[in-house]
Order: C-alpha cells, then sequence, then structure tokens
C-alpha cells in the first residue's frame, strides 16, 4: 500500500479507532478518553493539511477494495471530497472540546464520545466515498450512528425525536438504495467523475429521471428539504453537542454534498440539465428556503427556530447546485462550508445559554447579553451572517449565489434569496434586541454556572463559539486570500467545469 | 487425518457419545475441542475445494456409487460446513456458562445434531440425505423438549410432528424416484430427470420440495417455528435458528440446481410468492411481539423469506445464487448472535418481554451492540453480509424486471428496522424508579462476548464477500 493509498485510510481511522477504545473505557476515566478524543481530533487535521497540501499541488488520492465482482469500496480524496473533510474535521475538533465541556458529570460518556467519534467516521467516508456504492454504506452508518445521540438522553421526547428521525432516514436510505442498484443495473458500476459518468444513451430518460428522483429523495431526507424535511426541527431534544453535529458537522451535510456529487459527479450537470432535471430541484429549493424561514419566524423555543433556519440554509446549497453554471456553483458549494460554521456557533450559543442560565426559549433572551457579553457576542456574529450581513461569511455565499442565478437566468431565485435574508432579519433580529437591548430579569430560569469575574461560564463552553464566530468573519473578510473556503470552492468549480464545457 | 469429509461426521459423533458417557462438565470441553478440531477441519477442505475449483468426492470405506456411500462436497456444501462449525463453537462456549453444567441432554444431543448436519451437507445421495434429515429432526426436536416444561414439550411436539411429516413427504418422493429411475445418486440422476419425465417423477419432485419447505419454516408451515424457537433455551433457539433450518433450505437449493433443474422452472414463482409472504407476514409478526424471544423467532420465518426469493431468479449471471449463499451466511451469525443477546437480557433482567428491556443499554452495552450489529445484518444495512445478499438479489431482480420483488425486499427491510428498533428503543430509554430498583442478576461475561463475537462476524463478513463467492463457485 503506497503513501496515497492509506491517507484516506488514515484519515477515516483517525476518528474510529479512538471511537472503538472510547466505547472500551469505564465510565470514569474522564482524562484517557478527552486525551483519545483530542489526539484523533488533532491526527486528523494533520492528516487533513497533508492532503490538503497534496491535492493542491494535483495529487490523487485514492484507495479500493473488492467487495464484490466488479463492487469496490473506494475512497478518493479530491478537491470536493476535501471541502467537506475539512469542515468536518475542523468542526470535529471544536465540537469535541465544547462536549467534554458540556458533558461534564454527565452519564453515560463513553457511549456518547463513541458514538460521537462513529458519526465523524461516517462523515469522511462519505466526503471520501469514489461510487455511490462507498456512498450509501458511509450514509446508513452515519444513520445508525447519530440514533445512540439523538436518544441519549432517554427521555420520552428524546425517544420520540429518535424515532421520527428514523423513520425519515431509513425511508430516505431506502429510496436511496432502490436508485443506486437501478443506476447499477442499468449503466455498470462506475465511479464519480468530474462532469458525471452517464451519457444520454445509457437508458431510457424517464428512467433517468425517475432514479434521479429517487437518489435525491434519498439524500434529500439528510439535507431536509421540503417536504422531508420534518426529523430535523424533532431533532433538537438532543444535547447541544449533537445538535451541532446534526446541523453543521454532519447530517444536514452529508444529504447536501450527497446532492454536489449527484448533480455533479453521477449525472453531469449538461446531462442534468437536458433532462430537465435542475430546473425542478430549484424550485425544491426555493421552497425549502422560504418555508424554513417562515416557520422559523414562529418558534419561541431557540433551538427550534435554528433548526427551520438550518432548514432554510441548507437549501442555499442545493439552490446553488441547481444553478446552471460556474458562479452558482460556487456559491453553493462555499455555502456548504460557511453554513457549517455559522451554525454551530449558534448552537454552542444556544447550549450555552441553556446549560449556563437555562435559557431555552427566545422569549427569556431578555437581557442575556449583559449576563453572557462572549457568548451573546458569538451568536450575534452567527446570527449576522446567518442574515447575510456584510463581512460575515454570509454575505460572500450570498453575493456568488445571487450572481450565479442572474447568469443563470433565472432571477427569481434572487427574490428568493431576498425574501429569504428578511426574513432571516425578522426572526433572528428580535432575538439580538432581546439579549442586548431588554433588561435581564430578576433571576435566570435555571442558573447552574455562576459568573465568576471575565468567565460568564466555563471555558470550555466558551471557547468554541468564539473560535467559530472569528472564523465567520475570517471566512467572509479574507474570502479572496488563498486558502478561504471560496478559493477551494472555485478550484472545484474550475476542475468540474472545465469537463463540461 | 488426510482427508476431511469422514472426519467432520465423524468427530461430532465420537464427542457427542464422549459427552453422553462422561457428564455435562468434562462433555463441554470435548465438545469445544472438536468443533474446533471440526472448524479447522471445514477451512481446510474450503481451500482444497477453492483451489480444485469442482467438487471433491470421497468413497466411504472405498465403495463409491453406485454400491456404496460418497460423499461429496463442493463450494456449497464448503461454506455451509464453515458456517455450521463456526457458529456452533461461540454457540457451544455459550452454551457452557449458560447451562452451568446442569444440562447433561445438551451436548449428546448437540453432536449428533452437528453430525446430521455435516453428513447431510456432505452426501451425494437422496437416500442418506434422507437419513441425515431425520437425525437432524430428532436432535433437534430432542433440543426443543430439553427444557422439559409443559410449554416446551407442547412445541416439541408441535416441531415433532411438522419435521415428520416433512421427512415422510421426502422419503415418499424417494421412493418414487427409485421406482422410476432405480438409482437415488444426485450425480446419476442429473441426467435422468428432463421436462418430459413421467408424471411420477413430477409428484415425486413435488412431495419432496413441499416437505423440505416445511421443515424449513416457509410460509405458510412456519406454524411450528415461533413456538419452537422461542421456546427452547436460549443458546438451543440459537442453533435452531441460525443452522438447522439452513440444512433443509440447502437440500432444496441442491435438488433445484441439479437434478430437479428442467422440472423446477415451471413452478418458480411460487416458493419466491410464499418467500415474499413469509418477509411481510413474518416481519408483521415481530413487529407485534411482545416477548423477545417470539420477536426474534418471527424475524427467522422472515428472513427465511429472502432465502426462497431467489428461486426465479437463478440463471447464468448467478447473481441469485450469491445472494442465497451471502444471506444464509448472514442470517446464520446474525440470528445466532440476536438469540444469544435475547438469552442475556433474559437472564439478566428476568423476563422475557419487549417492555422490560428498559434501560438496559447503560447496563449490559455489550449485550445491546450484540443485538444491535446482528440487527444491521438483519435490516440488510451496510457493511454488512445481509447487505451484500440483499444488493445482489435487488440487482438480479431488477436484471429480470422484477419490481415486485424489488418493493418487497426493500419494504422488508424497512420493516425489519421497525421490530429491532422497538427493542433498541426501549433498551435506551431510562427505566422507571421502580424498575430501577428491582433486583438484577449480572451479566456473564462469555455470554456477552460470544453474542458480540457473532454479531461482529455477521457485519463484517460483509468485507469478506469476494472469498465467499469465489467459494460458491466451486463446483456449485
Amino acid at each position: 500500500m503506497t503513501a496515497n493509498e492509506a491517507l484516506p485510510l488514515a484519515v477515516i481511522a483517525s476518528s474510529l479507532l479512538p471511537g472503538l477504545a472510547i466505547f472500551a473505557l469505564p465510565e470514569r476515566s474522564v482524562a484517557l478518553r478527552s486525551a483519545l478524543n483530542l489526539f484523533g481530533a488533532l491526527a486528523k487535521l494533520a492528516l487533513v493539511a497533508t492532503l490538503l497540501a497534496g491535492v493542491a499541488a494535483g495529487e490523487d488520492y485514492a484507495f479500493r477494495y473488492a467487495v464484490l465482482p466488479g463492487i469496490d469500496l473506494a475512497f478518493k480524496a479530491d478537491a470536493l471530497a476535501l471541502l467537506f473533510v475539512t469542515l468536518s474535521a475542523v468542526l470535529w475538533l471544536f465540537t469535541t472540546l465544547y462536549a467534554i465541556g458540556y458533558l461534564e458529570n454527565a452519564p453515560h460518556r463513553s457511549r456518547f464520545f463513541g458514538f460521537f467519534s462513529l458519526c465523524v467516521t461516517a462523515t469522511m467516508g462519505i466526503a471520501m466515498a469514489a461510487n455511490l456504492f462507498t456512498f450509501f454504506i458511509f450514509y446508513e452508518l452515519l444513520t445508525l450512528a447519530t440514533f445512540p445521540l439523538v436518544v441519549h438522553r432517554g427521555t420520552p421526547q428524546a425517544m420520540r425525536g429518535g424515532t421520527i428521525y428514523l423513520a425519515y432516514t431509513l425511508l430516505g436510505g431506502t429510496l436511496l438504495l432502490a436508485g443506486i442498484v437501478w443506476l447499477n443495473a442499468l449503466a455498470g458500476h462506475a465511479e464519480f467523475a468530474h462532469g458525471g459518468y452517464l451519457a444520454a444513451g445509457d437508458a431510457p430518460n424517464w428512467q433517468m429521471q425517475v432514479i434521479f428522483l429517487l437518489l435525491i429523495a434519498g439524500v434529500g431526507v439528510k439535507a431536509a428539504i421540503v417536504p422531508l424535511h420534518g426529523w430535523l426541527p424533532q431533532a433538537m431534544v438532543a444535547p447541544a453537542p449533537v445538535s451541532a453535529l446534526l446541523h453543521a458537522v454532519a447530517v444536514v451535510k452529508a444529504g447536501a454534498f450527497g446532492i454536489v456529487r449527484i448533480v455533479y459527479e453521477v449525472y453531469g450537470i449538461e446531462f442534468a440539465q437536458s433532462l430537465d432535471l435542475l430546473a425542478p430541484l430549484a424550485v425544491f429549493a426555493a421552497v425549502t428556503i422560504v418555508w424554513g424561514s417562515f416557520r422559523a419566524l414562529f418558534q419561541d423555543d431557540l433551538k427550534k427556530r435554528l433548526a427551520f433556519s438550518t432548514v432554510s440554509q441548507v437549501s442555499y446549497i442545493v439552490l446553488g447546485v441547481a444553478l446552471f453554471g460556474p458562479l452558482g456553483t460556487v456559491g453553493g458549494l462555499v455555502h456548504l462550508v460557511h453554513q457549517g460554521i455559522m451554525k454551530i456557533t449558534l448552537f454552542f450559543c444556544a447550549g450555552n445559554f441553556a446549560e449556563t442560565l437555562g435559557i431555552h426559549k427566545v422569549s427569556e433572551m431578555d437581557g442575556a447579553g449583559r449576563r453572557m457579553p462572549l457568548t451573546t457576542l458569538a451568536f450575534s456574529i452567527g446570527a449576522l451572517g446567518m442574515m447575510g450581513a456584510p463581512v460575515t461569511a454570509g454575505a460572500v455565499s450570498k453575493a456568488w449565489l445571487a450572481d450565479g442565478a442572474e447568469a443563470a437566468g433565472m432571477d427569481w431565485a434572487i427574490w428568493v434569496l431576498w425574501t429569504s435574508s428578511l426574513l432571516n432579519a425578522a426572526y433572528f433580529l428580535p432575538i439580538l434586541w432581546r439579549a442586548w437591548l431588554r433588561p435581564a430579569p430578576a433571576a435566570w430560569p435555571e442558573e447552574r454556572i455562576v459568573a465568576r469575574g471575565r468567565r460568564e461560564t466555563a471555558w470550555l463552553l466558551l471557547l468554541p463559539p468564539l473560535v467559530t464566530a472569528i472564523m465567520t468573519l475570517a471566512a467572509g473578510m479574507f474570502a479572496e486570500s488563498p486558502g478561504s473556503p471560496l478559493e477551494w470552492a472555485k478550484l472545484i468549480a474550475a476542475r468540474e467545469y472545465r469537463v463540461a464545457h | 487425518m488426510t482427508d476431511p469429509l469422514p472426519w467432520l461426521i465423524l468427530l461430532p459423533l465420537l464427542w457427542a457419545t464422549g459427552a453422553f458417557l462422561l457428564g455435562p462438565a468434562r462433555g463441554a470441553r470435548l465438545a469445544l475441542a472438536g468443533t474446533a478440531v471440526q472448524l479447522w477441519l471445514a477451512f481446510a477442505l474450503a481451500a482444497k475445494v477453492s483451489s480444485a475449483g469442482t467438487a471433491l468426492h470421497h468413497p466411504v470405506g472405498g465403495w463409491g456409487a453406485p454400491l456404496g456411500i460418497d460423499l461429496a462436497a463442493d463450494g456449497l456444501a464448503a461454506l455451509l460446513l464453515i458456517l455450521t462449525q463456526f457458529v456452533a463453537l461461540p454457540l457451544f462456549l455459550y452454551a457452557r456458562a449458560y447451562f452451568a453444567g446442569k444440562s447433561p441432554a445438551f451436548w449428546p444431543l448437540a453432536g449428533f445434531l452437528l453430525a446430521g448436519m455435516n453428513a447431510l451437507f456432505l452426501s451425494a445421495d437422496l437416500f442418506n440425505l434422507y437419513v441425515t434429515l431425520e437425525l437432524v429432526g430428532l436432535a433437534a426436536v430432542g433440543l426443543v423438549a430439553m427444557g422439559g416444561g409443559a410449554q416446551q414439550l407442547a412445541a416439541a411436539l408441535r416441531y415433532l410432528f411438522a419435521t415428520l411429516v416433512g421427512s415422510g413427504l421426502y422419503l415418499l418422493g424417494v421412493a418414487l424416484i427409485y421406482g422410476v429411475f432405480g438409482t437415488v445418486s444426485i450425480t446419476a440422476l442429473t441426467p435422468l430427470v428432463t421436462a418430459d419425465a413421467p408424471p411420477a417423477v413430477w409428484f415425486a419432485a413435488g412431495l419432496m420440495l413441499a416437505g423440505l419447505m416445511a421443515k424449513t419454516a416457509l410460509f405458510p408451515f412456519h406454524y411450528w417455528l415461533p413456538p419452537a424457537h422461542g421456546g427452547a433455551p436460549a443458546p438451543v433457539s440459537a442453533l435452531l435458528s441460525a443452522l438447522v433450518v439452513k440444512a433443509s433450505f440447502y437440500l432444496i437449493l441442491r435438488l433445484w440446481l441439479h437434478p430437479f433443474a428442467p422440472l423446477t422452472q415451471v413452478a418458480a414463482w411460487l416458493p419466491a410468492l410464499l418467500g415474499g409472504a413469509a418477509i411481510l407476514w413474518g416481519s408483521w409478526q415481530a413487529i407485534r411481539a411482545e416477548r423477545l424471544k417470539e420477536l426474534v423467532a418471527w424475524s427467522t420465518v422472515a428472513q427465511l423469506g429472502y432465502l426462497f426469493l431467489i428461486f426465479p431468479l437463478l440463471g447464468a449471471d448467478r447473481l441469485a445464487l450469491h445472494a442465497g449463499g451471502m444471506q444464509v451466511v448472514a442470517h446464520g451469525l446474525a440470528k445466532a448472535a440476536m438469540f444469544a443477546a435475547v438469552g442475556v437480557l433474559i437472564q439478566v433482567t428476568g423476563r422475557d418481554a419487549v417492555a422490560d428491556v428498559a434501560g438496559v443499554a447503560a447496563r449490559l452495552p455489550v449485550t445491546l451492540f450484540a443485538f444491535g450489529l446482528a440487527g444491521i445484518t438483519l435490516m440488510g444495512l451496510p457493511p454488512s453480509g445481509g447487505f451484500l445478499a440483499k444488493w445482489m438479489l435487488i440487482d438480479a431482480a431488477l436484471l429480470r424486471g422484477r419490481w415486485d420483488m424489488v418493493v418487497v425486499i426493500l419494504a422488508g427491510g424497512l420493516l425489519a428496522a421497525v421490530y429491532v428498533f422497538r427493542v433498541l428503543r426501549q433498551a435506551f430509554l431510562l427505566p422507571s424508579s421502580g424498575e430501577r430498583r428491582r433486583v438484577e442478576r449480572r451479566p456473564v461475561a462469555t455470554l456477552e462476548w460470544t453474542a458480540f463475537a457473532l454479531a461482529a462476524a455477521s457485519v463484517l463478513v460483509g468485507l469478506r464477500g469476494m472469498e465467499i463467492l469465489r467459494l460458491l463457485e466451486a463446483g456449485t
């Protein structure tokens, strides 16, 4: 095995092996567990950095293992894979730190961190899968590994959320499987390729269209496209680090990423366009964007409001993919990263409000900014980013998406973006107003961590959102610098379209 | 020991006799040692078959067919031999800890069961196959009756009835075949049976296959299985559900592929139809089951259904045959694991009810993992062997335009998810304070880890798919 084959495997192993080891640890070995977690996360980052440097220089990293005749378990660390791998690896580190702080003294931490590592492992597999078969394996592994996290608290509400989550995702997985095997039977077993591997003669058009529908519905469940989004607001019963995982690091991202792979590297953007598949996809994305934002307006539960916001924001990625043209592609891809860092900031902060002061509802947020200025600051940056305010990452995404819509001649999509921005402002600004400008109540709902000097809450809870908030700003301000998510998205788009055009 | 074939039959007979004479404590040790050697022999045989690429023959006592008894092993037989010993070995470890020397009948019966199964896989003529079928059936009934309770005896009697009717029908068919052709050797029969065979041969084939389907508990002959498998002690349930039903299925497949191939084409839809019904009905009953073991037993009824879907899909591309072989292996491992895990759950909570596993996730993580991993295989989720089997089955159905079957296969997976997660969900639930106070037995580590090992094997076998398929190609 050469180094170029071993590296993708090492990226997967760097969370799989610590995860398996953590399962075996007794509950009380906190230090060893944390050390294992952090070692895995840091090792993964180092490996990812090596990969990034190599791929930028044009290296190929691939590994394959025959499972069935003609069907391989295959990994490929290409530019698109690394976009997702890097996002997840970075956010995994911060989520791990956060979770160590969040779950201090909570029961069943070995189980929690074990499954947490498995989730990240599955995400790495999804990102680096070189064919639909491999993609499916890790896509289902992700479903299975997140279930114990969603039901972690063991309460009846958690069970309800978990059951709904499973019902949606397993059904989605079944549709995906049907689509993949069908496609396999028609077009043979092929690997993802720039510009897609399907061509007009492979099968009757209607079959191609139905398969596309099956595949997109399958991954659309995790991407929470309306009407397949019902699980996401229910799953917010999970602990805050799990919400971060669902909304930013792994699950909805896996769905959105799947759509990117299917459109660009299975069908190919041109072929998908010639089958009239992109316009309906764009319409679904647009409906999801508006509907998610609209529903968010009426949620008093903070996490639920954020969950509906995710429904809306993830479909920006889908919209970007469905816009025919490189500008939209760049906008969609870069939003994959931007949405991740912004949303994880918001969920970290929501977790801090809940853990420190017992605030779960928007109506309880009055004066929270004075008691927890740094958390509220981070929250504000995330929220402004979601609205697309200047100098944040969100502004970059929206600008590219709007340009993409214009270039594709889909002016209505610009109106969708504007409407959504207005709705975003309408559901985020009241929170900021309450937190910063309203007086604090006489007593917080349930104050669990008392402020000491400058320390408004535990350090491990405070640092991660601050870092991701800074990243939100940096991704906006230094968008044109080398190494930024935007530059990487441009690199991917250039490689996708170099073949297509 | 140059030739593994006869030893695979003799060894279990030897240790069964030994266990009968020496008592359960030493008997268990003998059984474990013997089964370990058998496992090694089975692997050696598979390696030989695989490298030879054709079936191996062994004339017993130097007298081969047509006068003497011929033993034969092709890839399919070798695969089932490995599976049988591979599942039996951890289950015997499990049984030793489970019975803790209290069940003297288990070891001799288990030995005869294994001897019968191994002989069945290696037999090359229809009459010897009948003898092995009876040996397996009687040993299995004995194991079910071993518990001695009124319910277990009733289940054993029902089981005895079903197995006797099944092998009776089979024997009748064999007699008819012998009357027409004057031989019972499978090799000799294969060129003789053609589509224009006399009606007696058609009738005989129908009787034999119907008898075997009854023994395999194919819907609607499944009625005996849930009480028998659900009522026996956990290690016995595991042996029966994982292995014994596969023996008669193996025989159906063997007859279908070879002597009866010209006859069966016309009726290939029938087993598939019944198999589809078994998947839906078995899963539905598992979803409704109140008791854990009942749930797992009904799941067997459903999972056996997949095996019968392959018959109309058998063809030159061999996808369906591969899917069947993979499903036999995956289900064998997973079902043994699941019964073993459920055995621990029942032992620790003291009750056999789905509702009573609340909170078990925290106390029995290893057992619950075993249950979950086995469940992954049963649901057909990747990377398990069950997933590969399902993948190939869907592929085969699509290639022949059988959309109805694709829908049944996919629906079966979802239904399996419902009954598997019914238990997992309950296990993650925090127990109520009353339940928490209940005194519980501590779990025995051997029981937990053997269940886990079997479950892990059922998932990881998916990564050895190529070897399994290569073995199936050898002379089958």
